[in-house]
C-alpha cells in the first residue's frame, strides 16, 4: 500500500469525523423531533409523527417570544447597520494616532464577552432612565435593542470596511468634478457601491440578533425572546417539541444562510466588474 | 467656450514637503498645453490645484480672469480626466457621461440625447447602453473624455489619461485627442512624463522637475533650445559632456573636456570657468574627418536609424544615430572613428548649483 | 453619587461626542500633513452630521459610557434604590473582596468555589481553544491550498449552515446525544462495552464537547482566509526544495496564517470563557463555569454590584488574553478583528 493512499485515507477518515462531528449532533437532534417519546429519542424509532410541531403552535409563550424577536431583530437592523456604516465611513476619514484609540473602541464589543454588554447595557440605562425620569423606556425590548446593536453594530461596520477597501476614492472625486454635491457622491455613488455590504450586513445583523442569547437573556429583563424561552424550556426538562422547534430554525437558517451566500456571490461578480 | 487660466506664484507644501515651488504659468485660452516631467516633479499637484480638490500654500489661481480661491471643485468650470479615469462602474455608459447633467437637474431625455451626440464625437456611436465593464481600455478612454465634456468645461484637465493604454493605441489617441481639442476648441491642460505624448500634441509644453517649471516653450524650441540641463536630458535622448568654459563669444561657448576642447550655442548665464554641460544630440553627430576620437562599441539596427555605442577617451560613452544612407554598416563594433557636429546644433548649458 | 453621575453622564456626553470629534479633525489635519478639507467640509453636512451622531451614540453612549458605568458600579455597594447617592453610597472595594474571599470583610478564607471556577474556566477555554485549533487546520488547510474553488465553494456552504444555528439548540442537541438516555449511552451499552450507564452530564464532558462544537467554526474562517492568502507556489517551491511535510506547515504555513490564528483563537477564547448558554444547558450539578455564577449574581443574589465586579473580572481575564496572543504573534488589533 503506497503513502499516498494512506495519506488519502486519513484524509478521508477525518473528514468523515469532522463533518460527523459538525451534522452529527443536528441531525440526531432532528430525528427526535418526529418520534412520538416523551423523552427526545432516536432509536427506537416509535412512529413517525408530527404532534411536537403542532405542541409548538400551542405554546403561547414560544410564539410571543418568536413575535418579539421578530421585533428585535427588524430594529437592530434598523439601528446597527446605519451605525457600522456611519462606523466605517469615518474609519476611512481618521487618521493616526487618534485611528488607534478609534479602532479600539468601536471594535471592542465584538472581542468583549456578550454577558459583559448585556449587564453593562441594563446598569447603565436603569440609571438613564431612572434619572430622566424615562422609566417607560427601561423596557426588556428597548435594552435587548441596544445591548445587541452594540457589538451587531461592529459586525456591520467590519463588513463595511471590507467593501470599502477595494473602493476607489477617485471616483467620488470624479462625481464632485463633474458638479454632484457631497451628499450627491454619497447617494449616487458610495451608498450603491456599498449596496451588497449594506445587504450582508443586514442578513447577519438579523441573524446574530434572531439566535442571540448572552446578552440578550440579561437585557431582556421581563419580557422574552425566543432564544430566552427555549432555554428557559431546556432547563426545564427535555421534550421533542425543542426538537421540533430546532428542525424549523435550521430551516429558516438554512434559508437565511443561502441568502446570505447569494448576496456574497453579487457582491463577487460585482466586484470583478 | 474655453477660458485662460493663471498660475500666479502658486506654492504648494504638504507638511514639509515642497512638491510645487513658486509656480507661474500663464495658459491662454483654447490652447492644448502640456506639463511634462517625471513622476514625483509637482505636475499632479498642480493639476489638482487648478481642479480644486487641493489649495495652494501661497498664491492664486485664476481661471477666466476669477480667482478660484474657496471654489470647490463641483464649482470650478473644469473637468478632470482622471489617470485611472475614474468611469463609475455601476452606471451605464449614458448614464456615466450623463452624470454631470443629472446632478445639474436636466431631465433624463435630455441627457442621453446629449450622451449620444458626445458618443458620436468621440467615435463610439450607439454604445450608450454598454456597462463600463464591457468596453476596451481605448473605448474607456473616449468614454472618459465623452464625460467630462458633457459638462461643456472652459477647462479640460487631463492626468495622463493615455498610460495604461499600449502602445499603438496610445500613438493612435494621441491624433483623436488632438482632433476632439480642435472640434471643441476648450482648453486643455495634459500632463504626462511621455516627452512624445506631450510633442505631438501640445501647442506649449511646460517642462517641470521638482516643483520647479524649467520651461516653458513650444516642441521646437523645449527640444533644440533646451533652457537647463534637466531640459536637455529629459526631453529625448542627448549626449552630455561636461566641463569648464574657456571662452564666450558671439553666442558660441567654447568648454575645456576630457572629449577636448569643444564649441556649442551658449546657454544664459555662462561665463569663463564656470562648470557647464555641452549638450549635442545623436542624431547630430556624424563620422567626421577630424574631430572626437571614438572606438565602436555596439551597434542597433532600428529600421529608419542606426545607434551606435561609442567610448571615448576617459570613459566617456556617446551615442550616435545614423539615417540609413550614412553609411552605418562600415561600422562594426571595434571600429575607430572620429565624431564631428556642427556647433550651430549643439549647445552648452551652465551647471545648475544644487 | 451615582445620580450625579448619571448626571453628568447625559448632559455632558454630547458635549463630549462634539469634541471628539473637534480633537479628531484637527489630529486628522495634522496626521496626514495634507491640507485636507475639514470632516463637514468633506462630507457635507447632512452626511457629516449623520456621522457624528451615528457613531457618537454608537460609540460613546453604547460603548463607551455603559463600560465605565459599569466599572464605576462595581465599586460601589448594594443598595436599595432610596439610598442611592446617599450618605452610604461610598466606593469600595467590597465586591472584589467578595470574589477572593467569600466575604464583603473576612480576608481569612479564599473564596475557593468562584476562584475555581475562574481558573477552571480559563484554563478549559485555553485547551478548548487549542483542541479547535487542531480540529480545524487540516480542513482550513486542504479548503485554502489543495481543493479545487468548485469543492472549497460547497465546503464552505456546508460549514456556514451550522454556523448561523442557535446556541441553545446547538448545547440542546448535546443534551439529546449524551444525556444518561442519550444515543451514545445507547450505542456503547448495545455495543456491550459498558454495562452502567454513563453520566457525560455530571462529569462535563458533555460541556466541554458542547463547547469545542460551538466554537469550532469561528476557529475555521480565520484560519482559512489566512491560509488562502499563502500562495500556493510557496508551498509547492517548498515541497520542490525537499522539505518534509512538518516543515512546511511549521516554516512556510503557520507563519503566514499567524493573523488568522491570532484571530481565531481570540475569538474562540472569548466567546468560550464568556459562554452562558452551554454551561447552564450542559452543566451538571457539580459543575464550575464562571459565566453561570456571574449569571446568579444578577438573577439568584441581586447583588448587581456583585454582578458588575464578576463581569469585570472576566472582561480583564479576556482582555488579558487578547493581550497576550497580540505579543505572542506579534500582530496588532486591527488583523485580529476582521
Amino acid at each position: 500500500m503506497s503513502s499516498a493512499l494512506i495519506g488519502r485515507a486519513m484524509l478521508g477518515f477525518y473528514f468523515l469525523a469532522f463533518f460527523g462531528f459538525l451534522f452529527g449532533p443536528l441531525i440526531v437532534m432532528s430525528v427526535t423531533a418526529f418520534n412520538t417519546p416523551e423523552y427526545p429519542q432516536v432509536w427506537p424509532f416509535e412512529q413517525f409523527t408530527f404532534a411536537w410541531f403542532q405542541k409548538l403552535a400551542q405554546d403561547d409563550n414560544l410564539m410571543q417570544g418568536l413575535q418579539n424577536s421578530f421585533i428585535i431583530g427588524a430594529f437592530v437592523v434598523a439601528l446597527a447597520v446605519p451605525m457600522g456604516l456611519a462606523g466605517a465611513i469615518v474609519m476611512t476619514q481618521v487618521y493616526a494616532p487618534a485611528r488607534g484609540l478609534y479602532y479600539l473602541v468601536v471594535v471592542s464589543p465584538v472581542l468583549t464577552p456578550g454577558v459583559i454588554i448585556g449587564i453593562s447595557t441594563v446598569i447603565f440605562w436603569k440609571d438613564v432612565t431612572g434619572f430622566t425620569g424615562a422609566q417607560s423606556l427601561f423596557t426588556g425590548m428597548f435594552l435587548a435593542t441596544l445591548g445587541q446593536s452594540t457589538f451587531i453594530a461592529s459586525y456591520c461596520m467590519l463588513i463595511f470596511l471590507s467593501r470599502l477597501q477595494r473602493y476607489d476614492r477617485t471616483q467620488e472625486e470624479a462625481a464632485l468634478d463633474l458638479g454632484a454635491s457631497r451628499g450627491q457622491v454619497f447617494l449616487h455613488i458610495l451608498l450603491p457601491f456599498l449596496r451588497p455590504a449594506v445587504v450582508s450586513a443586514a442578513v447577519i445583523a438579523f441573524l446574530s440578533s434572531f439566535e442571540n442569547y448572552n446578552t440578550t437573556t440579561f437585557a431582556i429583563l421581563a419580557d422574552k425572546t425566543l432564544t430566552t424561552v427555549l432555554a428557559g424550556r431546556v432547563r426545564q426538562g427535555m421534550t421533542p417539541a425543542i426538537s421540533a422547534m430546532a428542525v424549523l430554525i435550521i430551516a429558516v437558517t438554512v434559508a437565511g444562510a443561502i441568502l446570505y451566500e447569494a448576496a456574497k456571490a453579487r457582491e463577487r461578480r460585482d466586484a470583478a466588474v | 467656450m474655453s477660458a485662460d487660466i493663471d498660475i500666479d506664484h502658486v506654492t504648494i507644501r504638504f507638511g514639509d514637503f515642497v512638491a510645487v515651488k513658486d509656480v507661474s504659468l500663464k495658459i491662454a485660452g483654447g490652447e492644448f498645453f502640456s506639463i511634462l516631467g517625471p513622476s514625483g516633479c509637482g505636475k499632479t499637484t498642480i493639476l489638482r490645484t487648478v481642479s480644486g480638490f487641493l489649495a495652494p500654500t501661497a498664491g492664486t489661481v485664476r481661471i477666466g480672469g476669477k480667482d478660484m480661491a474657496g471654489v470647490g471643485p463641483n464649482k470650478r468650470p473644469t473637468a478632470l480626466i482622471f489617470q485611472n479615469l475614474a468611469l463609475f462602474p455601476l452606471m451605464s455608459v449614458a448614464e456615466n457621461i450623463g452624470y454631470g447633467l443629472r446632478v445639474r437637474g436636466v431631465p433624463g431625455k435630455e441627457r442621453r440625447r446629449k450622451a449620444d451626440e458626445l458618443l458620436s464625437l468621440v467615435a463610439l456611436p450607439g454604445s450608450g447602453d454598454k456597462r463600463i465593464g464591457e468596453l476596451s481600455g481605448g473605448q474607456k478612454q473616449r468614454v472618459a473624455i465623452a464625460r467630462a465634456l458633457a459638462v461643456e468645461p472652459q477647462v479640460l484637465l487631463l492626468d495622463e489619461p493615455l498610460s495604461a493604454l499600449d502602445l499603438r493605441l496610445r500613438q493612435h489617441m494621441r491624433t483623436e485627442l488632438r482632433a476632439i481639442q480642435k472640434r471643441v476648441g476648450v482648453t486643455f491642460i495634459y500632463i504626462t512624463h511621455d516627452q512624445g505624448e506631450a510633442l505631438t500634441m501640445s501647442d506649449r509644453v511646460a517642462v517641470m522637475n521638482h516643483g520647479v517649471v524649467e520651461q516653458v516653450g513650444d516642441g521646437h524650441a523645449v527640444y533644440d533650445s533646451p533652457a537647463t540641463p534637466f531640459v536637455a536630458s529629459f526631453v529625448g535622448e542627448n549626449n552630455g559632456v561636461s566641463g569648464r568654459i574657456s571662452a564666450v563669444a558671439d553666442g558660441f561657448a567654447q568648454i575645456d573636456t576630457a572629449l577636448g576642447s569643444l564649441k556649442g550655442r551658449a546657454g544664459a548665464g555662462l561665463e569663463p570657468g564656470a562648470a557647464a554641460t555641452l549638450f549635442v544630440r545623436p542624431e547630430r553627430l556624424r563620422p567626421a574627418a577630424e574631430g572626437i576620437a571614438a572606438m565602436v562599441s555596439a551597434t542597433a539596427f532600428e529600421g529608419h536609424l542606426t545607434h551606435v555605442g561609442l567610448s571615448c577617451a576617459d570613459g566617456h560613452s556617446l551615442t550616435m544615430s545614423l539615417g540609413r544612407d550614412i553609411g552605418a554598416h562600415a561600422l562594426t563594433p571595434g571600429a575607430e572613428v572620429r565624431i564631428g557636429y556642427n556647433p550651430a546644433e549643439a549647445i552648452v548649458l551652465r551647471q545648475e548649483a544644487r | 453619587m451615582s445620580n450625579a453621575f448619571t448626571a453628568y453622564l447625559i448632559f455632558l456626553g454630547p458635549l463630549v461626542v462634539v469634541l471628539g470629534f473637534v480633537i479628531a479633525s484637527m489630529l486628522q489635519r495634522r496626521g496626514a500633513g495634507v491640507v485636507e478639507p475639514g470632516f463637514f467640509e468633506r462630507n457635507g453636512a447632512g452626511l457629516a452630521t449623520f456621522l457624528i451622531l451615528a457613531v457618537g451614540f454608537w460609540a460613546l453612549v453604547m460603548i463607551v459610557l455603559p463600560q465605565l458605568y459599569l466599572i464605576d458600579y462595581s465599586f460601589h455597594p448594594k443598595l436599595p434604590p432610596s439610598q442611592r447617592g446617599g450618605p452610604r453610597d461610598i466606593y469600595t472595594l467590597a465586591n472584589y473582596r467578595y470574589f477572593l474571599f467569600g466575604s464583603p470583610n473576612d480576608t481569612s478564607q479564599w473564596n475557593a468555589t468562584h476562584l475555581n471556577a475562574f481558573w477552571i474556566t480559563i484554563l478549559v477555554s485555553m485547551i478548548i481553544t487549542i483542541a479547535n485549533f487542531a480540529i480545524c487546520y487540516p480542513l482550513a488547510y486542504y479548503m485554502a491550498q489543495v481543493a479545487r474553488p468548485k469543492i472549497v465553494a460547497r465546503l464552505m456552504l456546508l460549514l456556514v449552515v451550522p454556523y448561523f444555528i442557535n446556541e441553545i439548540l446547538r448545547a440542546f442537541a448535546f443534551l439529546v446525544m449524551f444525556g444518561t438516555g442519550g444515543l451514545i449511552n445507547d450505542i456503547l451499552v448495545g455495543l456491550g462495552l459498558i454495562h452502567e450507564r454513563i453520566d457525560f452530564i455530571g462529569v462535563d464532558v458533555a460541556l466541554y464537547a458542547g463547547l469545542t462544537y460551538a466554537y469550532v467554526l469561528i476557529m475555521m474562517f480565520p484560519l482559512y482566509n489566512a491560509i488562502e492568502s499563502l500562495d500556493r507556489n510557496q508551498v509547492e517551491a517548498a515541497r520542490d526544495l525537499g522539505a518534509p511535510w512538518w516543515h512546511i506547515h511549521w516554516f512556510v504555513v503557520l507563519p503566514h496564517a499567524k493573523p488568522g490564528v491570532a484571530s481565531g483563537a481570540t475569538l474562540v477564547f472569548m466567546l468560550c470563557a464568556g459562554a452562558l448558554a452551554a454551561p447552564l444547558i450542559l452543566g451538571g450539578p457539580k459543575t464550575l463555569w464562571f459565566t453561570p455564577i456571574v449569571y446568579d449574581r444578577f438573577f439568584q443574589a441581586f447583588n448587581w454590584p456583585q454582578g458588575a465586579a464578576y463581569a469585570l473580572m472576566l472582561l480583564a481575564a479576556c482582555m488579558a488574553f487578547v493581550l497576550i496572543v497580540m505579543r505572542l504573534f506579534k500582530v496588532s488589533l486591527s488583523e485580529i478583528a476582521r
